[in-house]
């Protein structure tokens, strides 16, 4: 039974969340709205619990308080309109799945019970491999992929579901300049096309070219909203302690 | 003291007290870095080594029995570590590929060599700790069981390599990486302590059977880290659980007319469950108390946080109620009774009628809270 | 002789029940392994014994049914036990396994007496089930062993997805909204089934293998998990069928250790020569490229020399280019002059053989630097 909408205008609105581990909080009292159609960047340094809010927004982690809503729904039930793309440290590279056997799994959710994918599975993943430039690697064993490469058949597998609402934690993490300029022209494309895309980012150099919008987090929200306005050395200071001094390029 | 020696309950006792202290010397290191499985591994493959060493010489018990199976342990250790350098397995299978194959190959030799000898798979599984007096040599004019001897030298053998290289072994549990660049070998120490178990596996399993010694090398280990922080508690905790256990098991194992080293393993899961459930700060209770109060305490700073975030605004008289916590919060009506009366009596709230307001160390409270970084 | 064999009653008896644990232990074992599982199944194995105690206890005799019913019982409690152990408490995974393994296998010796002491294990062959006792089966066993193997197999093939999800990737079956802990509670009930019905044939020290052996061979030679799974059901099956038959046959040899062995043979013969991943072809690559570096090298310095002596044709002495290039050079030098990168040119009697590059081997030095 889907509960009545709730702040429908938003791609993602996150209130009141609190999230701790033992009696340490990792995130506390945060409140997110990112509206729909944008490409959101979540900056924090290390423990600001950047991934924690993913994983949280996603029901991986249990929020000590707090509510999220996805277009004004629970996740729960709307779980078909989001897609995920983990931190490429969590999978194991020596299962033996090809990059088209990964992509596929993207479907498998959709699928339902008893229902093995067929040839029009495959076929979409074939297409959503094209998407990220990896059509010609679809036979190989996933380990025997670059990291880039390993992190575009990641993205296909996101792409594969045809959500309206991506996250994606550190997907430039370990990946050549070349890759990560072809993500995020993917992901560019994407957001032209009207859907939503949330990343944990740790890189602020790039945050102004790749992102339009932006939250900073350091346990608390510190700054949200459009980049041009929440980009700036004031927020920067507060988010990162002492350590902005040693990112010159942003004053 | 020849009486002593000559009373069977004594000598069961003492032998299963001898596995016990023997076991948990190198048991506590192997728990506490994370080898316990390859304890299990070494006391199946020593069975070959057994065999082997019986064919060789025809001995079953004596330096050169134990000598031999110390060298299976060690060759298990090898090929684990040898299978999973390929990566072409991942560690804990080569574990499991390799045991059991070392296993099998030992009582197949049994079955074909040594059928109605008094080396069957049974014995080697199950020992027969009961029988243990029947077997003696004689020491300073007693007649001693041949098992306590040789349990006595291993127990010797096991505390004096722990007293030698205790601080070693220490460092090279806790940090690997750090004994290496302080050049203190800690491969070479920790392929020495398996030596070491499997020389001690050798030496009870006349007795208690290679998978019950399993039992008396992690589980007084795994009961004393639940009680204590410090390592030489640990070793002496881990040996009393140890000694109880085989005191204790005894009795009851003639009590109940059951297995003797059986129950004797047994009763060290007794104590493992009692200290799992009721050690004092890392039991199961313990920390169930403390998640309670740690909710209590998080209710508490969500409490201040919200009164301060209204403090001093126009709704303050309406959101900074009890009712207005329910709704705002989502908290059901008792917790929200419970969170007032923490807050109460913490003295970070006060009353004022309907509305709540915050004590000055409340609102300190709650300002380190929303701001972690301005202190 | 083999044709005796197969037409004995008791060996196409054991043959069969070998089959159905090979089938059943390969299919379940490919995602035990993958799941880094492998010790869970040790654990499990040795605990199922006062499981089988307890069903011997309960049901007043050796009836199969409750036998296995306990032990897949207790083969559960004991999984759910080393959970709770290592992830509420400050023991370790590993730690959690060995103490669990030597705690339940302490109960069923301590069961197993109890049944002795009251004059009923030796008539009711309980001690069998250690090592195994393939002689022992009967037509009727099989029957019980048929119904759980068509269960196991059909589980996995309904919830083929699900399984491959939860293995490969557990956060994003969570993600996709699986019921991951449910599918990860029916893997170990998978696990603990696949042991049962390797109980009478196996014995609960050794059944581990038969779950990790098969999934480990398999994985060498196959790039995806359908055919690793179908893979390792065969090989399950092989080495079942083997040892189980030579155990009948050569009565008094265990059928737990023969099937284990066979199995472990799969497992070394696959890890030494599947190709790609096998030992003996990373060998011959790693050779292959040894060997490309040393011809290129050996190419490079007399293409050095013949510039500087302004000879493109200039001959070199191998003493030379063994001074440069160690001993394996003469080796190479014949690989080189095989390719057509070098030749041998006639030399003064008393000096080393000298060579010269051929044009082709001119234009290889070139390209390459």
């Amino acid at each position: 039974m889907p509960e009545p909408l709730h702040e429908p205008q938003f791609a993602l609105h996150v209130e009141d969340l609190t999230v701790s581990y033992r009696d340490r909080p990792v995130l506390w009292d945060i409140d997110i709205d990112i509206p729909p159609g944008v490409m959101a960047a979540i900056v924090g340094p290390n423990g600001a619990g950047k991934s924690t809010l993913i994983k949280s927004v996603l029901g991986l982690v249990r929020p000590v308080a707090g509510h999220v809503r996805i277009f004004g729904r629970h996740y729960r039930d709307i779980r078909r309109r989001v897609a995920y793309v983990p931190q490429r440290s969590s999978v194991d590279w020596d299962f033996p799945a090809t990059a088209l056997d990964v992509v596929t799994m993207g479907l498998y959710g959709r699928l339902g019970w008893f229902r093995l994918p067929g040839r029009a599975e495959r076929t979409r993943a074939m297409a959503a491999l094209e998407q990220v430039a990896m059509q010609d690697y679809a036979a190989r064993q996933i380990s025997e992929l670059s990291g880039g490469q390993q992190q575009r058949v990641f993205i296909a597998r996101a792409l594969v579901q045809e959500a309206d609402l991506y996250f994606l934690d550190e997907p430039m993490a370990g990946v050549d300049a070349v890759t990560e300029q072809a993500i995020v022209e993917l992901l560019h494309g994407l957001r032209d096309a009207g859907k939503t895309v949330v990343m944990v980012h740790h890189d602020l150099q790039t945050v102004q070219r790749y992102f339009d919008w932006l939250v900073m987090l350091n346990v608390r929200v510190i700054g949200q909203g459009p980049v041009a306005e929440t980009y700036t050395p004031g927020n920067l200071r507060r988010t990162y302690g002492g350590q902005v001094a040693l990112l010159g390029g942003a004053e | 003291m020849t009486a002593f020696f000559g009373s069977i309950p004594a000598m069961i006792v003492l032998t299963g007290v001898l596995v016990g202290l023997a076991s948990v010397l190198p048991g506590t290191f192997l728990v506490l870095r994370g080898n316990a499985m390859l304890t299990d591994a070494i006391s199946h493959s020593i069975v070959l080594g057994i065999v082997l060493v019986w064919l060789a010489t025809g001995a079953t018990a004596g330096p050169v029995q134990i000598a031999g199976a110390a060298l299976a342990g060690i060759a298990t250790v090898v090929a684990t570590e040898a299978l999973a350098r390929t990566r072409l397995v991942k560690p804990d299978a080569a574990i499991g590929l390799v045991f059991p194959a070392m296993f099998a190959l030992g009582v197949l030799l049994i079955n074909v060599f040594a059928r109605n000898v008094h080396l069957d798979a049974h014995t080697v599984l199950l020992g027969e700790i009961g029988f243990v007096w029947l077997d003696t040599l004689p020491v300073m004019g007693a007649q001693v069981p041949r098992a306590v001897v040789w349990l006595a030298i291993m127990l010797a053998i096991n505390a004096g390599f722990v007293l030698a290289f205790y601080k070693e072994l220490k460092l090279a549990t806790f940090d690997a990486d750090q004994a290496e660049a302080l050049g203190l070998r800690p491969r070479l120490l920790f392929n020495l302590l398996l030596a070491l178990t499997s020389a001690t596996a050798v030496a009870a399993f006349d007795a208690v059977g290679v998978i019950l010694f399993i039992t008396f090398v992690i589980v007084p280990p795994a009961t004393a880290l639940l009680l204590t922080d410090r390592l030489s508690r640990m070793i002496a905790l881990a040996g009393l659980v140890a000694a109880g256990s085989a005191l204790s098991g005894y009795p009851l194992a003639v009590m109940w007319d059951v297995s003797i080293g059986g129950m004797m393993a047994l009763m060290t899961g007794v104590f493992f469950t009692a200290a799992f459930l009721l050690a004092p700060r890392h039991g199961l209770v313990a920390g169930w108390l403390r998640a309670r109060g740690q909710r209590r305490d998080h209710d508490c700073r969500a409490l201040v946080v919200h009164l301060l975030n209204h403090a001093d605004t126009p709704e303050a008289a309406e959101e900074n109620t009890a009712r207005a916590m329910a709704e705002h919060l989502h908290w059901a009506a008792p917790r929200v009774v419970r969170v007032i009366v923490d807050g109460l009596d913490r003295g970070l709230i006060r009353r004022e009628g309907e509305m709540l307001t915050l004590t000055p160390k409340g609102r300190a409270m709650a300002r380190d809270i929303r701001d972690p970084l301005a202190g | 002789m083999i044709l005796a064999l197969a037409a004995d009653y008791t060996v196409q008896t054991v043959a069969m029940g070998a089959a159905l644990l090979g089938l059943v232990s390969g299919t379940v074992g490919a995602f035990a392994v993958l799941r880094g599982q492998s010790l869970l199944g040790a654990a499990l194995s040795h605990a199922t014994l006062p499981g089988i105690c307890a069903g011997f206890l309960i049901a007043g005799g050796r009836h199969l049914e409750s036998l296995f019913a306990g032990a897949f019982v207790s083969g559960l409690i004991a999984a759910g036990v080393a959970v709770a152990i290592a992830g509420r408490s400050r023991i370790k995974t590993d730690a959690a396994l060995g103490l669990v393994l030597g705690l339940s296998f302490a109960l069923g010796v301590v069961l197993l007496t109890h049944i002795q002491a009251r004059g009923g294990a030796a008539q009711a062959g309980l001690e069998s089930f250690l090592f195994g006792q393939a002689a022992a089966m009967l037509r009727g066993d099989l029957a019980v062993m048929a119904v759980l193997a068509a269960v196991a197999l059909g589980l996995v093939a309904a919830f083929w997805k699900e399984l491959t999800l939860v293995t490969f990737d557990p956060g994003f079956a969570r993600v996709q909204g699986l019921p991951v802990a449910a599918v990860e509670l029916g893997l170990t009930a998978l696990i603990a089934l696949a042991i049962v019905l390797g109980l009478q044939m196996v014995g609960v020290v050794l059944v581990t293998a038969m779950l990790i052996a098969p999934a480990a061979a398999a994985r060498q030679w196959v790039r995806r998990l359908g055919p690793m799974v179908a893979l390792s059901a065969l090989f399950g099956v092989a080495a079942g069928v083997f040892g189980a038959v030579l155990s009948a046959a050569a009565r008094g040899l265990a059928t737990g250790p023969l099937i284990v062995l066979a199995a472990t043979a799969i497992f070394a013969a696959s890890i030494l020569f599947a190709p790609e991943r096998g030992l003996a072809a990373r060998w011959l690559r790693r050779r292959a490229e040894r060997r490309r570096v040393a011809g290129r090298r050996v190419l490079r310095s007399m293409q050095a020399l013949a510039k500087e002596h302004g000879d493109p044709a200039y001959p070199a002495e191998r003493g030379m280019i063994e001074a440069l290039h160690g001993p394996g050079t003469r080796a190479a030098l014949a690989r080189l002059e095989a390719q057509g990168l070098v030749r041998p040119v006639p030399h003064r009697p008393g000096s080393t053989p000298h060579w010269a590059l051929t044009e082709a081997g001119r234009v290889q030095a070139e390209d390459r630097a």
